[in-house]
């Protein structure tokens, strides 16, 4: 629309027209208060703390409501605005509880800081407050019915936001409530409960403190922690969330994780593992110190001098007697690039071998093949918010991406985008599809080849042909689409699937997988055909090239397992994966096999090894990851337990202990001449300028080989694809990356397909998952309303 | 069943054909019934629009907006369906003037919903009754009824090709819903809470369609505007306050009963002539002119006209025509108390003014007026209903507000008494939130 | 949506409700008449009534609840056969509505809400029922009765008791 000039409190203003007012003085830097009103959320005007005086106008009026038009004159700040809003202020603290000294939100409060600014602390009523009890409505979803101020922020967020409408109003006037979709009545303890996702996305927006969370109700005061904006280490989508971390005495704890920074690719969106799932590292089952297997077969803690000490010597040993090809190395979805691209290069290059895998989750290697001299076809988490269609084939981005869901969502609720949906499930984004498709059971490849224009495969895509036709007909008209794809769909049918996509204009791709740095995983090459970048083992690459790289593709995760059980694995090091439980290995095949793990807790796969590392997870260190889109983003330490490693710090220092060159692994010392700091000053609370300007240009000296950044440098030097912005990286921005595979193309399909989707649901994440107590609690809720739904209907 | 009252001094119009069993499709149809419809038809819309403006008729369900000018507002194209919708959710406390147009004239007022129909070019109309008026909806869906059956209603009205439908409506027990975006909501299946505006219905309404929200009254109007011409139906009434209006004479007097006057006619007199001066033959205390919303005149404020404007002089307002007459007994503390105690118990709830303001008036009031009360809680009561006027989202903070505040200022001596201990009553208990309540 | 296999209303309640979500642009419409109607037949808004609603009008229970607990005439909890409703707003107060309402709690025995031990008669005291100028005035279920006083109130409740009251629906 065109611009419109109008004046605010006598500033010229500028903004397209029909621009709320409220959200046009926010972006020219005037503030406007307002509780009901959340931007994309559809408007309220019931909170009237927005109310401003426009000349011509009898009344104060809503900013949240008004549009802005060419011409208006508009004051935010008069006295009789601030009497306004005093007086509202007046009214809600009428039956406000004022526990701010224990409520949650004390400190982070909208309605506090509104009082604060207009004064409105004299108390005219003498009538005794309406108290009513705290109501647990979840696990993870508290409700202190006096503290709300019926904004409706969290009616609207659960329904439109989140479809899931498990919050409503009822009754009306004073003895209006926000209402959970379980009444107390129809509940088997009596007590009112929701039935939902748990996503916390209603605690997020509430202004107050009458929504907390389970998680860190009642446990410290927002000023007492200190704030982190880190990656959550869940799913593939790559969240922001940020981190309340608070010291004790073997460290410092997260208490609370939640989306106050609101800076991130997820904007205003977080769900229940990135707001609680973060408790994994307080549980008690933790290891924390080194653990080695003893003849008598126990693991007993040791130091680590010890434990580092055995394990270099052995692998040297084993390295050096059996060859480097008797070696395997297993690799993590959940570990930074820099830890994966290390891990690859000390396989690689220390222990000279190509028997390196990780646990896949999408088939990345044909999806960067398919597109394979193509440029600008991948497509960021961020398109999702604003293509104009989109066309999901597979994946359930509702229970394993929700991110992903949450941003389709809104593109078709806000800008009508068109969401096409083929999938052989009724998955519940299909609710906001403008076409929906099920396929038959397995019939991603008959579905891609129909659309590709083979019209035989009709019958073996899905029963309604005429669903299917008019489905291909709407999909092909479009432009700019971007096609999301499952982890379903690998090797060729994936290549299948692109192949059309290409066809259309403008097409952009994504492919769905599961965890944190799935991605990355594999763009750093934890494969044993596939160098960091796609770069076929054996071709001519940079890597290759500047390292001695076998030149033989190693053994895949299987065939590893498949070796160890014929006798022919001398040792398998393996960095937070538990493939024993992941792939149902048969722990007997691993007896003759000498087993590194590093690990937070004693799984199936730490059980069975010789040597136990204790390793931090993502919330404990520094570095990057890349989400399932190949958007790359910082990870930044918040927690810290004594006694534990990263595992970057363990794989070079076992590196050490076989006796590799440290500054060929971690090529560190560089600019060891720098300024070390003499010149530099800051004020007290602000940036060491002259640290950001260094890092972010990437001079600042890697003074040591645990320096992550020194790998960073690599990984932008030698990996295609990783052309990073330090800035926006160390800013804690995304920035989207496309590794692509050199062409000419490697035969797709004559891989062995390995793909094993983690098919993880709201509730769960891997092995890691099933130590979060939070995420226990909430299967066990969830289990107990189906228990509820089953018995009801019996 | 209401008893019918009669006073010479009325003009009748929308009343004249009240206990002739009218309800009754052969006697409506005796009684000119059905003719304004087919004149229309025949005119066209212009016509009808200009006829209503000529009326001057201005809503009559309280705001008093020309009703000529509301239809006009509606867009001649439009994508989505028009519709009409009739105000029949009669709930402002003083005021029964719709009931009894529901129960002696119902054809009126499908008459003249299918007439507001033809002027904005809708083929939908809805006749919405409050949920307490069930054995009028059963009337009206008679008449109804009755209408398809003689092909009045449905496919090709009058062998005009033109197709026009109702659907009667019911509510079921919410004040607000009189508001017409509410409305509106509560006939899409929702909680009765009133909508953003603008747009204002006549552009996005009922379904998102234009639509034209009248008060029954209005509506029951426009037959008999058409048969007698816009300005003839003027000349009834005052400047700009067109025709005549159904007052409803309530509380201490003689003759209480619904009457039609002209729009002018003197409050005294329609007290002490039409219902027969003051019950008992005590002296007048007070009036609240238009319903509970309007605020109260004392009994020197009577000789003014009753019309929109001259009410509007005197510092009140005509509202819905409900006249509640209080006598010299009347605790203006208790009367003040059981207004706000309404207000308190329809607020909708959805914006801060109102929601907190009704309640802590409510009960600061039944506090003074249980003797409790301090010489503060009276500016208390004056600070809160001077910061709801105008602040709220819709005009229901005002109706509670402008009552409080006539009360406060005109007869705050009496409040001063109760806090001074030298007027004492029993404790006025006032009705208890909804059973849902948790 | 529409029609239910196993509803559990009356074959002529179902009926018209299959019929009464078909006649709106939009069914949802149907939603706070289906209540009403539900209520008349139940005695009150059961769980299974919002159950069932909300299945023939394709809404969450929640949604439908939402809608209930908003309006003053619908319950979910039952009421007397015959719930008497006294007005007690301004011109009835001022016609001595709250006398009616007194002689009503002590005849029946019971106050605001409660329902007499028989289960014939509930009562309740309520806002402005539009019969202003007929003052005091009541309902009993759907019945207005106006003009009150104490012994007309008596002679009503005899009648009721004796089953001779009108009872329109």
């Amino acid at each position: 629309m065109a611009d419109v000039t109008f004046t605010v409190d006598g500033k010229q203003i500028t903004a397209p027209a029909g621009t709320l007012l409220i959200e046009a003085c926010k972006t020219a830097g005037i503030e406007i208060p307002a509780f009901c009103y959340y931007p994309g959320l559809s408007l309220q005007a019931a909170c009237r703390m927005c109310v401003v005086r426009i000349e011509k106008m009898p009344k104060l009026q809503t900013a949240c409501t008004t549009p802005v038009a060419e011409g208006m004159i508009v004051y935010t700040e008069t006295p009789d605005i601030a009497q306004a809003r005093k007086a509202t202020l007046q009214l809600l603290l009428g039956n406000h509880p004022l526990d701010c000294p224990v409520c949650d939100a004390g400190g982070e409060c909208e309605l506090q800081d509104m009082t604060f600014k207009y004064g409105a602390a004299d108390s005219f009523y003498a009538e005794p407050k309406n108290h009513r009890e705290e109501q647990k409505w979840s696990p993870v979803v508290y409700f202190d019915r006096p503290r709300c101020i019926l904004c409706y922020r969290c009616v609207r967020m659960c329904g439109e936001g989140m479809d899931v409408f498990a919050l409503g109003i009822q009754n009306r006037g004073s003895s209006s409530v926000i209402a959970p979709n379980v009444p107390a009545h129809m509940s088997p303890d009596d007590l009112a409960h929701v039935d939902c996702e748990q996503c916390g996305m209603c605690i997020d927006a509430c202004p107050v403190g009458a929504l907390t969370s389970g998680t860190y109700r009642y446990k410290t005061r927002p000023w007492e922690m200190n704030h982190v904006a880190t990656i959550c280490t869940h799913c593939g989508d790559g969240c922001k969330t940020t981190l309340g971390v608070r010291s004790t005495s073997d460290g410092s704890e997260i208490v609370r994780g939640d989306n106050r920074d609101k800076s991130g690719i997820n904007g205003d969106f977080l769900c229940n593992k990135g707001r609680y799932a973060f408790d994994f590292a307080n549980h008690e089952d933790r290891i924390t110190q080194p653990l080695v297997r003893q003849p008598n077969g126990e693991l007993k803690p040791v130091s680590w001098e010890v434990a580092l000490d055995h394990v270099g010597s052995k692998l040297r040993a084993l390295r050096d007697t059996r060859g480097g090809k008797s070696i395997g190395v297993i690799g993590s979805n959940r570990i930074t690039n820099e830890e994966a691209y290390l891990l690859q290069k000390f396989a690689r290059t220390v222990l000279g071998t190509n028997n390196i895998d990780h646990h896949r989750t999408a088939d990345y290697v044909s999806f960067a093949q398919s597109l394979a001299g193509h440029t600008g076809r991948t497509a960021s988490l961020n398109d999702t918010l604003k293509a104009p269609a989109i066309l999901l084939v597979g994946g359930d981005p509702t229970n394993q991406s929700p991110a992903t869901a949450w941003n389709l969502r809104t593109d078709v609720r806000l800008n009508r985008a068109r969401l096409y949906v083929a999938n052989s499930e009724e998955i519940k984004l299909r609710r906001q599809a403008k076409a929906f498709v099920q396929l038959a059971p397995f019939g991603y490849n008959a579905f891609a080849a129909y659309l590709a224009g083979d019209n035989a495969a009709a019958a073996s895509a899905a029963s309604d042909s005429n669903a299917l036709s008019a489905f291909r007909d709407a999909v092909k008209a479009e432009e700019n689409l971007l096609i999301l794809i499952g982890s379903e769909l690998r090797g060729a049918e994936l290549k299948k699937l692109i192949d059309f996509g290409l066809t259309i204009p403008g097409a952009k791709f994504a492919l769905l997988s599961d965890y944190v740095n799935s991605r990355g995983a594999a763009d750093m090459g934890l494969l044993p055909d596939m160098l960091p970048g796609y770069m076929p083992v054996g071709s001519p690459s940079d890597l290759a090239t500047e390292y001695a790289v076998p030149n033989e593709p190693g053994l895949d995760m299987l065939e590893m397992f498949d070796s160890a059980g014929r006798g022919n694995l001398s040792a398998l090091y393996i960095v937070g994966s538990n493939p024993v439980a992941r792939y149902g290995i048969d722990p007997a095949s691993l007896k003759d096999t000498f087993i590194v793990v590093q690990d937070m807790f004693l799984t199936e796969t730490a059980a069975l090894a010789d040597v136990v590392l204790p390793a931090a997870n993502l919330y404990e260190k520094s570095g990057s990851v890349t989400n399932s889109y190949g958007d790359l983003q910082q990870v930044n330490k918040a927690g810290d337990r004594a006694g534990v490693r990263s595992d970057f710090e363990m794989i070079v220092r076992i590196a050490d202990k076989i006796g590799a060159d440290m500054r060929k692994l971690v090529p560190f010392g560089k600019g060891l001449r720098a300024d070390m700091g003499q010149s530099r000053g800051a004020q007290s609370g602000e940036a060491d300028r002259h640290a950001v300007w260094l890092t972010a240009n990437n001079l600042e000296p890697r003074l040591s080989p645990f320096d992550a950044f020194a790998i960073l440098d690599e990984i932008q030097r030698l990996v295609p694809g990783y052309n990073i912005l330090r800035l926006q990286l160390l800013s804690g921005n995304d920035q989207h990356l496309s590794p692509v595979a050199p062409t000419p193309l490697v035969q797709i399909g004559t891989r062995r397909d390995q793909v094993l989707p983690a098919n993880d649901s709201l509730f769960t994440s891997g092995t890691l998952g099933r130590f979060s107590t939070m995420l226990g609690d909430l299967q066990q809720n969830e289990a107990q309303r189906l228990i509820q739904i089953q018995t009801a209907a019996d | 069943m209401p008893t019918l009252v009669s006073h010479p001094d009325e003009v009748k119009v929308i009343s004249r054909r009240f206990g002739q069993g009218a309800a009754d499709i052969e006697k409506y149809l005796e009684l000119d019934g059905y003719k304004a419809v087919q004149r229309a038809i025949a005119e066209g819309p212009e016509w009808i629009i200009n006829t209503m403006k000529a009326s001057g008729l201005r809503g009559r369900g309280g705001a008093g907006f020309p009703t000529g000018m509301k239809w006009s507002f509606v867009p001649k194209v439009s994508e989505k369906p028009k519709y009409v919708l009739v105000n029949g959710d009669e709930s402002e406390p003083g005021t029964c003037k719709d009931h009894v147009l529901f129960l002696h004239d119902p054809h009126s007022i499908i008459e003249g919903t299918m007439i507001a129909g033809l002027a904005i070019g809708s083929r939908l109309g809805f006749i919405y009754l409050r949920g307490e008026y069930r054995y009028l909806l059963k009337i009206v869906e008679k008449a109804v009824a009755d209408a398809y059956a003689k092909g009045f209603l449905g496919k090709n009205i009058f062998g005009s090709g033109i197709d026009f439908d109702i659907i009667t409506q019911t509510g079921a027990g919410a004040y607000e819903v009189g508001e017409e975006s509410a409305l509106m909501e509560s006939l899409e299946g929702k909680r009765g809470v009133p909508r953003i505006k603008p747009p204002f219905p006549a552009v996005v309404g009922l379904y998102g369609g234009p639509t034209v929200i009248n008060n029954a009254e209005t509506i029951a109007n426009a037959p008999h505007i058409l048969l007698m011409g816009g300005e003839a139906y003027a000349k009834l009434g005052t400047e700009r306050n067109g025709g005549t209006r159904l007052f409803g004479i309530s509380g201490h007097v003689e003759r209480p009963g619904v009457y039609e006057l002209p729009m002018g006619y003197s409050l005294r007199k329609a007290i002490y002539e039409v219902a027969g001066g003051i019950k008992d033959g005590k002296k007048l205390k007070a009036v609240v002119p238009g319903g509970s919303s309007c605020p109260v005149l004392t009994a020197d404020e009577i000789d003014v006209g009753l019309d929109f404007d001259q009410m509007g002089k005197a510092g009140t307002m005509l509202g819905s025509g409900g006249i509640v007459v209080l006598d010299e007994t009347v605790s203006i503390v208790e009367f003040a108390l059981r207004v706000i105690s309404f207000y308190q118990h329809e607020s909708c709830g959805w914006c801060i003014p109102c929601r907190e303001g009704t309640d802590w008036i409510k009960k600061t009031l039944t506090r003074v007026h249980a003797g409790g009360g301090s010489k503060k809680d009276i500016d208390n009561v004056q600070y809160l209903a001077e910061n709801m006027m105008g602040r709220t989202f819709c005009p229901l903070g005002d109706a509670a507000a402008m009552p409080t505040l006539g009360f406060v200022k005109k007869f705050r001596k009496e409040f001063e008494e109760y806090i001074d201990g030298k007027r004492v009553d029993t404790p006025l208990i006032t009705i208890d939130q909804l059973v849902g309540a948790h | 949506m529409s029609t239910v296999a196993n509803t559990i209303f009356s074959p002529e309640l179902a009926a018209r409700f299959d019929h009464l979500v078909t006649i709106y642009p939009l069914s949802r419409s149907a939603l706070v008449p289906m209540l009403l109607y539900a209520q008349d037949e139940i005695g009150y808004v059961s769980d299974a009534a919002v159950a069932e609603i909300a299945q023939r009008l394709d809404l969450v229970e929640l949604e439908v609840r939402n809608v209930l607990s908003y309006y003053s005439m619908l319950r979910t909890k039952p009421a007397g056969k015959y719930n008497v409703q006294v007005c007690t707003n301004i011109s009835c107060m001022l016609r001595g509505g709250y006398k009616i309402l007194d002689h009503c709690k002590e005849t029946l025995g019971i106050g605001h809400k409660q329902t007499t031990p028989d289960g014939v008669f509930s009562l309740e005291e309520v806002e402005c029922i539009g019969a202003c100028c007929w003052a005091p005035a009541m309902q009993i279920n759907y019945d207005f009765h106006e003009d009150l006083t104490p012994e007309k109130v008596d002679v009503l409740f005899q009648m009721y008791r004796d089953g001779q009251g009108k009872d329109v629906k």
